[in-house]
């Protein structure tokens, strides 16, 4: 898990990206309940990294952030597209210890729980 | 080729060319027109008194191979030698078409040839008559038909003090019962015009200057400043008469229902044909014939389909609508003399199907009883006379747009095709396009054939933006979570979110990053940019009016030099920067404001651009000062948050080089002050706009642009531009111009206070970041490495400039249409 921000940093209901240790481009975001999600920052449709830029809200009650670009919504929880079955973001780990949001691959927290 | 001649560029005679061209365009066409301008529309002839200019009547079309010989009436034909001769030369024909319409009938009375003394037919009567009415009192109209009481309502609208004189016992006899024509005249009088009915004019004089009118009532005589006689029409026949075509015993040229002639190679459609004996006074019929003709030049079988006299009229208010049968076996009426209003049916003998009927006061009902006519009554009886009040359905074969023929059958197919409102409707079956008085009745289809016309924003809000916007309005709300909290569900959502963002920018909320709107913001408003493929932005500063200094065109070179940026003159007359990285933003930006420049809101939903043309500057034809107009428009309302883009332009003549016609708001300069045209659109689908107002001084012209564009605002759905807008009016372009010119509604103060409170508040939202540390903070890549480029965006160089990486290779991938020229 690597400490990217403090959470205050974080405006309630948008997100923002940041650059892991291995390069890898998370996109993070805080709700307006406070919650967290991290998924992947690349949008699987046109590859560029702007998913943290996108919308924020829900589906039917499952919180979704819609892409920027061809505005496709995934599920924060699991990642996957709404709109087409083919494609989905990854989930990243996401926690907030002292004040300070910390990010990391799922497994990582698998492997510590 | 063969060679077609056609007689007569009117209303039915443009629709013949029309179709003609559609169907076989091998036509080698010549028109003889006698009116020194191509057609136009004369069913809206009276709308010339309320604005409308001739220009803005024209049915001009393009119709390649046609030759529209103008001002040039054909003065004989030979049969024989197979010519139409006019005074300047002589076109051979293989087939011949008169579409000569008709003349208005003046009864031979003494001084019916004095100055002063009108009919009303084409423009240049109403041009005429508008001359002699400027600084007189007073007006005489001959004739209480349709056509009189338009022209009654037209010299009421010029400030004359009006009287109608009619020879039958009441108004409108030929369409309306004795009640019918009673309660009619008292609506009227109400409206300060007097009417004589059971007496005619029978010499005039001229006194004075002025005119005295005799009747064969000893007891009125009447001194007034001109006459208009519309004592009906008379078909244009004299031509073929002279030729030896057979007419009609009561005038017109007599035809079969193919519209021949008794010559085989010679037709007649329109006002001049006598179709089986009768001619018939209006368009739609006219319209028929056209299209048999065409059908038939191209090999076709068709013949006339018959035709519906049905009409419906609105003058100043009062409904009149007559429809299939006048009287027969059995009628209901029902009148409430006090309400004002006369309704009556008429039944077959079982009382099982409606035959035809008349109603006065409230023609609700018109659009569904007429499609009714041959079928069952829809609805009760007694709720339909009393309340106007319908419900039922109709059978497929009814005709729901009479004009343009379309049955009710078409029209479900077409929503089942996938037609979702009134103007998909209008496109695909042309109901709708002429008189309108079917657009309620597509409406009720739409409903019928199970097309949502949920109004509601999202899944989030039950509301149309319109009832968000008052809503916010009325409680005074300032944020998004206190209104979903109490008017919706949920978390919200991209379609609500910005939609509420937009409606709290409009009524003045502030910075549209400050505080909780932040997060409501499409990410383009987020970052104040255009997001692009690649994940960089395009930058774009206000130019008003297309007007720069070279001073600061250098600042934008410099700029997009030191940033190694894209450049492209856009279709707004301005320059756009392409391929910044997002925390480049605030330093372009820095640079862009110390020089004077502001947010041109590309990335809003909010006022783009106002383009202009050089105007009087230096252009030799203009009239006004365009480049100003512009640039005061511009600065007027940049910033100005709407449901949708908005455009505007503003021309320096009518030769029109900046194509206001195609924007949101179009301002064409005249020789006495502005014409404005609103709810014009390219894009997905083009709009010409509409003429709103003529001839005004630019405070008029302001003023209602703010009043139009505060509307808009306040009652236009999400995404919904100003042409859709225009289009779902129900009352169209004349409710339009009640409500922001006549202030029908009551409401221009409130609307005028909006925009004044906008143009108080106006920030430009740049300046607003780059002075705010903590706005600042949001544009980097990345939250934990400020200073970091997103390492996956690459360039590539292609004509000496800098574009995504992968831009050559997309480019092979699709085929390439032009090769670029051998270089030496
Ligand atoms: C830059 C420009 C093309 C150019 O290189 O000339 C352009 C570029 C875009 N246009 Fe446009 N339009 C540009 C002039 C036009 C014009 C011509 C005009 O304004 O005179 C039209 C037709 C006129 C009209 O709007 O009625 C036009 C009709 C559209 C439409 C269709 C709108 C419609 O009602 O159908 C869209 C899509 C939309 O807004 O939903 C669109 C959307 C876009 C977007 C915003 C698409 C997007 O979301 O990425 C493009 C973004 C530009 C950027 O990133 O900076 N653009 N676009 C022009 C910018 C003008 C300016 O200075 O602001
Ligand atoms: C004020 C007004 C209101 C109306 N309102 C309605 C309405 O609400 N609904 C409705 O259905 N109808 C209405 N009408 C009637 C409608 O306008 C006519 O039915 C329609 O215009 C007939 O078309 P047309 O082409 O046959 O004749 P026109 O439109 O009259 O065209 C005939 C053309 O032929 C030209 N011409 C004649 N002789 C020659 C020649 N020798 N050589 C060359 N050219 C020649 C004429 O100059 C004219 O331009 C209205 C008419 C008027 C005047
Ligand atoms: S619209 Fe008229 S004034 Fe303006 S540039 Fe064109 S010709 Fe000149
Ligand atoms: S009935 Fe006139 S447009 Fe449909």
């Amino acid at each position: 898990m690597q400490t990217i921000c403090a959470f205050d940093r974080l405006i309630p209901g948008r997100g923002v990206a940041a650059l892991l240790g291995d390069g890898t481009q998370v996109a993070v975001f805080r709700l307006l309940d406070d919650s967290l999600f991290a998924v992947s920052n690349r949008d699987p449709f046109m590859h560029a990294n702007v998913i943290s830029r996108g919308l924020v809200g829900d589906r039917g009650g499952e919180p979704v952030v819609v892409s920027p670009l061809l505005k496709q919504a995934f599920s924060l929880a699991s990642g996957a597209c709404l709109d087409d079955a083919s494609a989905a973001l990854e989930v990243y780990a996401v926690e907030v210890i002292d004040g300070e949001v910390r990010v990391g691959a799922r497994a990582e927290v698998e492997a510590v729980a | 080729m063969s060679k077609l001649v056609v007689i007569g560029d009117g209303m039915v005679g443009r629709r013949f060319l029309e179709a003609v061209v559609q169907r076989d365009p091998s036509w080698d066409v010549t028109v003889l027109a006698e009116e020194p301008r191509p057609a136009y529309d004369r069913v809206r002839l009276s709308a010339f008194f309320d604005g409308v200019g001739a220009e803005e009547l024209s049915l001009a079309s393009d119709l390649p191979g046609v030759d529209v010989r103008l001002g040039e009436p054909a003065t004989s034909v030979d049969r024989e030698a197979r010519v139409v001769r006019s005074e300047r030369g002589e076109y051979a024909y293989d087939k011949l078409v008169f579409a000569t319409g008709s003349y208005a009938f003046v009864p031979p009375v003494a001084g019916a040839d004095l100055d002063g003394v009108f009919v009303y037919r084409t423009i240049e009567d109403l041009e005429a008559i508008r001359a002699r009415a400027a600084g007189r009192r007073h007006g005489v109209v001959i004739g209480g038909g349709l056509l009189g009481l338009e022209a009654a309502n037209a010299l009421n609208l010029l400030g004359l003090e009006t009287r109608i004189v009619e020879f039958a016992p009441w108004l409108m006899a030929r369409q309306l019962d004795e009640a019918g024509g009673g309660v009619l005249k008292q609506h009227i009088e109400k409206l300060g015009i007097t009417v004589d009915c059971g007496t005619g004019a029978t010499a005039i004089e001229a006194v004075d200057g002025r005119l005295r009118m005799a009747t064969n009532r000893d007891d009125l005589v009447l001194d007034t400043d001109l006459i208009v006689f519309a004592a009906g029409v008379r078909p244009r026949d004299q031509l073929a008469r002279e030729c030896g075509i057979a007419v009609g015993e009561r005038g017109g040229i007599t035809t079969d229902l193919a519209c021949r002639t008794s010559d085989p190679d010679v037709y007649a459609i329109g006002e001049v044909a006598a179709m089986e004996g009768v001619c018939y006074g209006l368009v739609a019929p006219g319209y028929a014939m056209a299209e048999v003709v065409a059908d038939r030049l191209a090999g076709g079988e068709a013949t006339f389909p018959g035709a519906d006299m049905s009409t419906k009229l609105k003058l100043l208010g009062v409904d009149v609508a007559q429809f299939g049968a006048f009287d027969g076996p059995l009628a209901t009426t029902y009148l409430d003399p006090a309400g004002g209003t006369y309704a009556k049916l008429v039944l077959s003998d079982d009382a099982a199907t409606l035959l035809g009927g008349m109603l006065v006061g409230n023609a609700e009902p018109y659009p569904l009883l007429r499609a009714s006519v041959g079928g069952k009554v829809p609805g009760a009886l007694a709720d339909l006379l009393s309340s106007g009040e319908v419900e039922g359905t109709l059978p497929d074969a009814a005709q729901v747009c009479s004009c343009n023929a379309v049955t009710k059958g078409r029209i479900m197919g077409a929503i089942a095709e996938g037609c979702c409102d009134v103007a998909e409707l209008k496109a695909c079956t042309k109901a709708g396009t002429s008189c309108g008085s079917c657009v309620p009745m597509l409406k009720q289809l739409l409903a019928e054939g199970g097309v949502e016309v949920s109004k509601a924003v999202c899944e989030h809000f039950t509301q149309s933006r319109a009832e968000l916007f008052d809503i916010v309005k009325v409680t005074g709300i300032t944020t998004f979570s206190e209104l979903i909290a109490r008017h919706g569900t949920g978390a919200g959502c991209d379609l609500c979110k910005p939609a509420v963002a937009s409606i709290l920018a409009s009524l003045g909320g502030g910075h549209i990053l400050e505080g909780e709107q932040a997060a409501l913001q499409d990410t383009n408003d987020h970052f104040l940019a255009n997001l692009q493929r690649n994940g960089t932005y395009s930058v774009v500063p206000r130019i008003p009016g297309g007007e720069i200094t070279p001073d600061r065109l250098i600042v934008i070179g410099e700029v997009a030099k030191e940033f190694d940026l894209y450049t492209k003159i856009t279709g707004g007359q301005r320059i756009d920067m392409f391929g910044a990285r997002v925390e480049d933003l605030p330093k372009i930006w820095r640079r862009l404001v110390d020089a004077g420049f502001e947010s041109g809101h590309a990335y809003g939903k909010a006022l783009r651009t106002v383009k202009s043309c050089v105007g009087t500057d230096w252009c030799r034809y203009g009239v006004q000062d365009s480049v100003k107009m512009a640039i005061d428009l511009e600065l007027r309302y940049r910033g100005l948050r709407s449901p949708h883009k908005l455009k505007s332009a503003v021309s320096g003549c009518a030769r029109e080089c900046a194509e206001a016609r195609s924007k949101d708001f179009g301002v064409i300069a005249t020789e006495h002050g502005w014409n404005l045209y609103v709810g014009g659109n390219g894009g997905f689908t083009p709009r010409h706009a509409d003429l709103l107002l003529s001839d005004v001084d630019s405070e008029t012209l302001v003023r209602t642009i703010d009043r139009f564009l505060m509307f808009y605002i306040s009652t236009a759905d999400r995404l919904q531009r100003t042409s859709k807008w225009v289009e779902g009016l129900e009352g169209g372009l004349d409710y339009l111009r009640e409500v922001v010119v006549d202030d029908r509604l009551g409401i221009c103060a409130e609307l005028d206070a909006l925009m004044e409170q906008h143009v108080a508040n106006y920030a430009d939202e740049w300046k607003g970041v780059i002075d705010d540390p903590e706005k600042l903070q949001r544009f980097v890549s990345f939250v934990n490495a400020p200073e970091a480029p997103d390492p996956s965006i690459e360039f590539e160089t292609v004509r000496g400039q800098k574009f995504p990486a992968g831009t050559t290779a997309r480019s092979h991938a699709q085929p390439v249409l032009l090769g670029t020229p051998e270089r030496k």
